[in-house]
């Protein structure tokens, strides 16, 4: 089988976003991106299933801005064996992404699609219920672990109170959770081969989806900022503090 | 405007998750509800309750039972010709079945919100929660999630809202729940207590976390939490986990205790009314947001703390 691993290109992790002083939004310019690191543990999890014999051909895909390549070329690196940039400068929304997704699998026809439960950039935790809905297949969220048997996947789930294990039949949606691996890191020798790797360049217009967005935002701001407070000297002024709370 | 809220519970009660939610759904129009379950005639008359609630549509079927998305989604999708708004607490139940419902009907989804400034525009963080968005909705009808410490809890009594069972349920066929291993507990839930001790990597491993946390935790009637790292280092299960892709927390107190404070855990708590630090290290970033500070080697300051309250 197939497995098709949406990836985004985000702000690094480790960075810490600062919003611009127009409030238009957060600023992007020379800082460091990397692949959301929930679509990072995707691409980890199909590399496994394809390791395991249950896989034949992982197929990256990104919507995003030209430079989306180089997270293309790090799932490539990784493991995946092909790629296909969806091409577009703008904002594309959740809803937009799940459409070109839903267009590319009719495509493809994957019988998994692997992807991060949300982007640490918008954290919408959208795109792969959306996926599931328009392509009317069940979907897996937040998983912890996958196991593909034949035709189903059973995804165990992290839910609010624990875990949560459901059985979906394939083609099945799948969203990744912190848990599920540790992604490896791509050698030397991989990244240089997934230089030789195919990769497509399309735009939404190849499938006929209109990424209009349907949601404007008017205006991005810092959160209110919390003040340090003080630091006390030991743990019986501590005591003093938290008596003064009402709370002992 | 007519609002639908879908009812979080287990078909034998409501979570307080949802009246936050109504008071959000209030702001927008009439509040109607949503239970939608098997053998959950008792939550819709719990929700019945609700002061504000207009009426609640009561789904019964065995279809619903776990609410699976596949299910759900299709007969929400449905309850919207009747609807302008569709609201959803931001739990993972209602994170896994609202973009199904959007998708259905084929409009954006708002994640998350903080705060409803008008009939279509709302905030929400982005960034885990370094950036406040304000956006506009063009479309038609609205699927939003709502962030629960944002918004008050609705009074869970004084209303008498009619119930009204409706069909149109059935089963996708394509997906099945197996089982759930959840965490009983007598202790306060994460997302309602009044105080929070939480506990971070440097705890070592599960026995001292249990031996250092649980103690203090015992003595003030607080919930539990962790960092990222302690869940990831097999400390305390995932549901413990208090950040941008955990929990989000708003306590009275919040005591963290050997978290060093990354962005991401930050996230997840820095609503809380009063924060409390203890960790070894002086220059961690938990510091900066926190009211009371203690630098201190926590296996010695923890349990002279616990045993002085």
């Amino acid at each position: 089988m197939k497995i098709l691993v949406p990836v985004k290109r985000v702000i690094d992790y480790n960075v810490k976003p600062r919003v611009k002083a127009d409030g238009t939004g957060v600023d992007l310019a020379n800082v460091k991106m990397s692949m959301n690191p929930f679509d990072e543990i995707a691409v980890e999890e199909a590399i496994r299933i394809k390791e395991a014999g249950k896989a034949e051909e992982i197929i990256a895909v990104s919507v995003g801005p030209a430079k989306a390549q180089e997270t293309l070329r790090t799932a490539l690196a990784m493991g995946a064996d092909r790629a296909i940039l969806v091409e577009s400068d703008d904002e594309v929304e959740p809803l937009a992404v799940a459409k070109i997704l839903k267009a590319i699998a009719d495509e493809e026809q994957p019988q998994l699609i692997m992807l991060g439960k949300q982007s640490i950039s918008d954290d919408s935790n959208q795109t792969g219920q959306m996926l599931a809905a328009l392509m009317d297949r069940p979907q897996g969220t937040f998983a912890n672990t996958i196991e593909v048997d034949g035709d189903s996947v059973t995804v165990k789930r992290e839910v609010d109170g624990g875990l949560e294990t459901v059985k979906l039949s394939l083609p099945a949606i799948v969203t990744t959770d912190l848990r599920l691996n540790e992604p490896r890191y791509a050698s030397l020798p991989n990244i240089m081969k997934a230089k030789k790797k195919p990769l497509d360049t399309k735009t939404p217009g190849d499938y006929g989806v209109d990424t209009a967005p349907r949601l404007t935002t008017t205006n991005v701001a810092e959160p209110p900022v919390r003040q340090a407070g003080e630091k006390v000297e030991d743990v019986d002024a501590l005591v003093a503090k938290i008596k003064a709370l009402g709370i002992a | 405007m007519n609002t639908l809220v879908w009812v979080e519970h287990d078909n034998n009660e409501m979570k307080d998750a949802t009246l936050s939610v109504v008071t959000a759904a209030a702001k927008l129009g009439d509040v109607h509800l949503l239970v939608a379950g098997a053998g959950c005639a008792g939550v819709a008359d719990q929700a019945a309750k609700i002061a504000g609630v207009g009426k609640v549509h009561l789904a019964d079927d065995a279809a619903l039972e776990h609410a699976l998305a596949e299910n759900v989604a299709p007969l929400i999708a449905g309850l919207m010709a009747s609807h302008d708004a569709v609201l959803f607490p931001a739990t993972t139940t209602g994170k896994n079945i609202a973009p199904r419902v959007a998708a259905l009907l084929d409009v954006m989804q708002i994640s998350d919100i903080l705060s409803v400034e008008g009939g279509k525009t709302f905030t929400r963080p982005i960034y885990a929660g370094n950036a406040i968005a304000t956006v506009e909705s063009s479309d038609p009808k609205l699927v939003i999630t709502v962030r629960g410490t944002a918004f008050d809890k609705a009074a869970a009594e004084g209303g008498s809202a009619a119930v009204e069972a409706i069909g149109g349920a059935s089963d996708a066929g394509t997906s099945s729940f197996v089982s759930a291993e959840i965490a009983e507990s007598e202790r306060p839930e994460l997302t309602s207590a009044k105080v929070i001790v939480s506990g971070g990597r440097a705890l070592k491993d599960a026995e001292t976390f249990e031996a250092t946390i649980t103690p203090l935790a015992d003595k003030l009637g607080a919930g539990i939490g962790a960092s990222r790292a302690a869940v990831d280092a097999g400390y305390v299960p995932n549901d413990y986990q208090v950040g941008q892709t955990g929990k989000i927390v708003a306590p009275e107190v919040y005591i963290a205790i050997g978290i060093s404070g990354a962005i991401q855990h930050l996230a997840g708590m820095k609503d809380s009314k009063t924060i409390i630090a203890i960790n070894k290290d002086e220059d961690a970033p938990i510091f900066q947001v926190a009211d009371i500070g203690l630098v201190a080697d926590l296996f010695k300051a923890v349990p002279e703390l616990t045993e002085k309250l």
